[in-house]
């Protein structure tokens, strides 16, 4: 999504352009339910739905918020730090190009990243987090945080301005929701059982199924990043196979030296891990450097997970690890191992050291903003409601008590309610 | 020797656990089980179908002990399953006719000592 075309470039619309987009889409829709699957095989049987709603609730929350208002937030003429209503409600938001492709395909292939951000975060705050304040947060949140930091770098903003490379989402989306689940996380409190007892993964083959499917759609969210069919589409897709393979490598083998075992759950994790660090290089490295990149970015977040267990930090799911660090170490590496023969602007080891700086200015801007407004935006709807359920509630188990269904269940004792009279008054 | 049956929420189980192992009970069967101990039903609903689930989910310990160490084992289930609510369980505490160690052939109270106050230094 670099070099974004101002609206009304007066460009023909482009056919296999608008195909690849159209597929591209659909691609980086499906990473949230994707992502559902791996978090809800990572939580125990009784959060299973509950931590599985959070990320296909996101659809709708943000979807919606997005169409309404973010896209405009994030992409009409603005300020450097958020922009205008101009596109607010769709308006002037149809069939002309933006680019070589309809401006409403973009904006929904935007709002595909905008639902999976805002999902990312439950992961800090599953199995204790109440559904409804959690729908609030995603709205408020997609609004307040996603739309103005994607403004920043991709829709005219201050950080795009000042250079900063981030092709698909390394400082938008990964850096964005790993600080937000930092915040989250601190301020929504431990689980009552952190710590004190064993919580496993109940579904492992799930969470393995999620890894996939999220890999399968991030050949939409990289590649669909180029806009269009053309040499950084292909250079950002190919990246997106090799980098990932390299983490899970590397992943295996820092499992097998640790432990003399490589583990289902650990080689989930290197997958997403890769991805996460690939975005913001994507179509700005060559091949190899994308091998380089998913090596090195195996080991801070492995090391980072592996501190953060020891830690009162329940991040449940190690947003902050895989997503932060992964994505920051990614948009550092994309300061190294950038090249402007790739299709970026030439990095460290191209002789342009100043471009590492350029990328940590907009980590520590995407942080710092996003860790404040998360913060903020939690004590506003703490205010109105209970962020957390009782503790009773947490034992039972999110699935019952926010949802009122199991996601296993056995149909024994379960009596059938006749809902009105009429059946009663008529045997 | 007795028999201790108790009855407690699976919410409880980890609870239970905790406070028999700090009473140093050390062998015992646990499994998930359902029934009914007068609580509320609880609604659920599947697209339009609304159900009361008249069976809850509980979990069954079986603690086979010897006569004195009944009552810290009640003592430890009690303090440690109830919540106040209905539907905490119950225990129950049952006369055992005899009692063999498979692996050693022991009977009775030797079959239920911890292998700690035996001397069995091999374990």
């Amino acid at each position: 999504m670099m070099m974004l075309l101002q609206a009304g470039a007066p460009a023909e619309m482009s056919a296999p352009d608008t195909v690849w987009m159209l597929i591209a889409t659909a691609l980086v829709l499906l990473m949230t339910p994707a992502l559902g699957f791996f978090y809800g095989g990572l939580v125990r049987a009784k959060n299973a739905l509950n931590t599985m709603m959070m990320s296909v609730a996101a659809l709708g929350v943000a979807g919606i918020v997005w169409a309404l208002l973010g896209y405009s937030l994030a992409f009409a003429e603005g300020s450097g730090f958020i922009g205008g209503t101009g596109y607010a409600l769709l308006r002037g938001v149809g069939l002309e190009t933006r680019g070589t492709i309809p401006h409403l395909l973009f904006m929904a292939y935007q709002g595909t990243f905008a639902i999976i951000t805002a999902a990312l975060i439950s992961g800090a705050i599953v199995e204790r987090k109440r559904f409804g304040p959690y729908l609030v947060f995603v709205a408020l949140w997609t609004l307040g945080v996603y739309a103005p930091v994607a403004h920043w770098v991709w829709g005219g903003g201050w950080l795009g301005r000042l250079g900063v490379l981030d092709y698909a989402g390394g400082t938008v989306v990964h850096v964005n929701a790993g600080a937000a689940a930092l915040i989250a996380a601190i301020l929504i409190r431990p689980r009552k059982d952190y710590a004190r007892q064993a919580i496993l993964p109940h579904n492992v083959p799930y969470a393995i199924l999620g890894a996939a499917l999220l890999w399968f759609g991030w050949f939409g969210f990289n590649g669909g990043s180029a806009l269009g069919v053309n040499r950084g589409a292909v250079l950002a897709f190919v990246n997106t196979m090799l980098a990932p393979a390299a983490t899970l490598l590397a992943w295996m083998v820092i499992d097998l030296a640790r432990t003399k075992r490589t583990t289902a759950v650990g080689a989930a994790t290197g997958i997403v891990v890769g991805l996460v660090a690939i975005t913001p290089a994507a179509g700005f490295v060559s091949p190899l450097a994308a091998m380089a990149i998913g090596a090195l970015a195996a080991l801070p977040s492995y090391f980072g997970i592996l501190w953060r267990s020891r830690t009162r930090l329940d991040d449940s799911l190690d947003v902050v690890a895989a997503h932060g660090l992964g994505g920051a170490t990614g948009a550092l590496l994309t300061g190294v191992f950038a090249t402007a023969a790739a299709g970026g602007t030439d990095g460290l080891l191209a002789g342009n050291p100043r471009q590492v700086l350029v990328q940590a200015l907009g980590i520590a801007a995407a942080m710092l903003y996003s860790g404040v407004a998360t913060a903020l935006l939690l004590k506003i709807i703490g205010l109105a409601m209970p962020l957390r359920g009782l503790g009773r509630d947490e034992a039972i188990g999110m699935d019952i008590t926010q949802h009122g269904e199991e996601a296993y269940t056995h149909g024994e004792g379960a009596v059938l309610v006749v809902q009105g009279t009429a059946s009663e008054t008529h045997p | 020797m007795k028999l201790i049956v108790a009855i407690v929420r699976p919410e409880q189980a980890n609870e239970v656990l905790e406070a028999l192992f700090r009473a140093e009970v050390r062998g015992l069967t646990v499994s998930r089980v359902q029934g009914h101990g007068g609580e509320l039903e609880r609604v659920e609903t599947y697209r339009g179908t609304t159900v009361k689930m008249e069976l809850q989910d509980k979990v069954r310990f079986e603690i086979g002990v010897s006569n004195h160490f009944v009552e810290p084992t009640v003592r430890a289930i009690m303090s440690s399953a109830r919540t106040g609510e209905v539907g905490d369980g119950k225990i129950f505490v049952l006369p055992v006719e005899r009692v063999h160690r498979i692996r050693t052939g022991e009977v009775d109270e030797g079959a239920v000592t911890p292998l700690l106050e035996t001397g069995d230094s091999a374990e």
